[in-house]
């Protein structure tokens, strides 16, 4: 295989110049150090090579937690043309709309500081974790497909959350165009049990504390105050997502050969946008991300029901309160200003964060004079950071920024390199208390097998494409 | 890359490092034995193998474009029966395959909590940089299993 070759531009950015089939060049945001990092890293091949892929707009970008994914990187942002352009399940994700919410409490850590170790364990007890875990919900098939349709809201109607907690998610927890059709039995099937389940390896519940704010007024906006108490939840649409983006990838690797576009990397299969294919799978993929904010919606209630339980607190004293959901793997439908025209475009963001501008529409009024809410959670127990979306963001990378601190090790290095240790013991003396359910999850989780998330999130920062708000340490944590 | 795991003094697969996933090598002194060495790599990174019994035998039959296509199919198909059934093989005895067909027999019981113990939770099979490759000591495979 050729060398890639990568052009520093300016600071925060890299250019690879497009060579052979690429119709457009890669912009890799980073840093010295983190570029460092990406070493032998398959990730700016994969940046390139999803420059080959038809009716790409600007650029194929990556974020600077770039790392070494299947098909796209992970961190990797491409828009494509609705008329000329693709869409690949590739570009997604497996765990489509995997994202983060954040909750705030009335809570000041002082208060509630001794009683963190109990509330760590009552959230285990109650919240599913782990592998194949099952929720307390047994779905008809025929119930399983309203929550395909009605995303987070079909969570609110039967009780878990408030109207509220909607208008504070991405798209009100609700992605248009949902065919339950379109999603197989299988599918259905895996996902009957799993909703209301945490999941398995990077996902997790946190509690955490605001320690530092940047940004006053848009801290005081989102409703952020030092030494406040926080839950951050991580996770996606389990089985259900994974078994939807399998049939189609399975099904555009057929495709992709019967029309001859020639794709460097079977895992980058696609259809155009206008095919039955393209749209057949986003409305599978719509599916797929509504029962990810369902999930979200229900892990959220059992927790505000588990701090009302072991705090032995009123609702009105917790005081919890959804501050926003993002999504970080998922294909939307958006509209940007390019080259001084209204443009709809399929913006595909693996591993990346929408970071909307002030004053724009997609956003709840409150937030509006700030830009959107940015959730960026780091690797276990380091804590979270709260970002604001910028003008530059959209101007520049189709309103994304990147969505946590991205793997530099792989599961088996941490496994290796952390075998004798107890990474249980060691997150409590940074005084952080972790549970897991799986034997081998904290060892892969070790912070090493990350990268820097301060350094992440400076990137961003610097580069303009969303501003820093507060960042949360963490103080609990719940794993799978 | 991690060691070579050996059956009987057979090298069956090694572990590459993937920065997200889990890579597999795998290795077969003819095709049919790399699809059954690829079934043993496959569960070996699920469940530890030394607590299932081959007490289920249960057939399997699938197609592909091409070898590599073939490949991953497989590995997806068998995959499926341990999402969907909480299957476990142990063992795929291969009876005829061609470049788009393969048919063979597997042996494995359900999964258990209180007997077997899971290794990762394997979500799917990826066809990034999949191959299927004749080499000097017969054949080489390579897939990598998002965790």
């Amino acid at each position: 295989m050729s060398e890639i070759k990568i052009e520093k531009l300016d600071e925060c950015r890299w250019i690879i110049p497009p060579v052979g089939g690429m119709r457009v060049p890669g912009l890799i945001y980073s840093s010295r150090e983190l570029m460092g990092d990406i070493g032998t890293d398959e990730s700016p091949r994969q940046v390139a090579n999803v420059a080959h892929l038809p009716g790409i707009l600007g650029y194929s970008m990556a974020m600077p937690n770039m790392h070494w994914g299947y098909g796209f990187p992970i961190g990797g942002v491409a828009a494509f043309d609705m008329a000329e352009g693709i869409i690949s399940p590739g570009g997604v994700g497996y765990d489509i709309n995997c994202g983060v919410r954040l909750m705030t409490t009335k809570l000041d850590y002082q208060e509630i500081k001794s009683e963190v170790a109990d509330l760590v364990g009552a959230l285990f007890r109650h919240i599913p974790t782990g592998v194949g875990s099952k929720g307390s919900l047994r779905l008809s098939a025929g119930e399983e497909k309203k929550v395909l349709c009605s995303g987070a809201g079909w969570a609110v109607e039967h009780g878990y959350g408030t109207p509220q907690d909607l208008e504070a998610t991405e798209d009100g927890g609700v992605m248009e165009g949902a065919d339950p059709a379109c999603v197989s039995e299988r599918a259905v099937e895996r996902g009957r049990e799993q909703l209301g389940t945490l999941g398995s390896g990077n996902h997790f519940l946190e509690i955490e504390v605001v320690e530092e704010i940047f940004d006053d007024d848009a801290a005081a906006a989102f409703g952020l105050a030092l030494n406040q108490v926080c839950v951050v939840i991580h996770s996606g649409s389990r089985g259900l997502g994974y078994q939807v983006c399998d049939d189609y990838l399975a099904r555009m690797v057929k495709h992709i050969h019967d029309i001859g576009v020639p794709i460097p990397d079977r895992q980058l299969a696609c259809a155009y946008l206008a095919s039955n294919e393209g749209r057949e799978y986003l409305s599978a993929m719509a599916c797929a991300a509504n029962y990810a904010w369902a999930n979200r919606q229900m892990l959220m209630h059992w927790t505000r029901e588990t701090f009302e339980k072991a705090l032995k607190r009123s609702p009105r004293d917790i005081g919890m309160r959804l501050l926003y959901d993002v999504c970080h793997n998922i294909a939307k439908i958006e509209h940007f200003i390019i080259d001084g025209r209204n443009k709809t475009v399929c913006v595909h963001r693996k591993g990346a964060t929408r970071a909307f501008p002030p004053g724009h529409a997609a956003l709840p009024e409150r937030y509006r004079p700030v830009g959107q809410p940015v959730l960026i959670p780091g690797d276990m127990g380091s804590g979270s950071y709260v970002l604001a979306g910028t003008e530059k963001a959209f101007s520049e990378t189709f309103g994304s920024t990147c969505h946590g601190a991205g793997r530099v090790m792989s599961r088996s290095q941490a496994l290796k390199i952390s075998r004798k240790r107890s990474v249980g013991r060691e997150m409590a003396a940074r005084g952080v208390i972790v549970m897991a359910k799986g034997k081998g999850t904290l060892n892969e989780e070790i912070p090493e097998a990350y990268k820097n998330i301060d350094q992440v999130v400076d990137v961003v920062h610097r580069a303009g494409i969303s501003k820093k708000v507060a960042r949360l340490r963490s103080v609990g944590c719940i794993k799978g | 890359m991690g060691g070579v795991v050996r059956n009987r003094g057979h090298r069956i697969y090694r572990v590459f490092d993937h920065t997200a996933d889990l890579g597999l090598e795998i290795y077969g002194s003819d095709v049919g034995d790399l699809f059954a060495h690829a079934a043993r790599a496959l569960f070996d990174n699920i469940a530890d193998l030394d607590t299932v019994e081959g007490v289920i035998m249960r057939d399997i039959s699938v197609s592909g474009a091409d070898l590599q296509d073939l490949f991953i199919n497989y590995l997806r198909a068998l995959l499926g029966w341990f999402h969907d059934e909480d299957f476990i093989v142990r063992d795929v005895t291969i009876h005829a395959i061609t470049g788009t067909h393969v048919a063979g027999t597997a042996t494995g019981e359900r999964f258990d909590p209180r007997t077997h113990t899971i290794r990762h939770e394997i979500k799917a099979v990826t066809y990034h940089m999949a191959e299927v490759a004749e080499v000097p000591s017969g054949w080489r495979g390579r897939v990598i299993l998002d965790v």
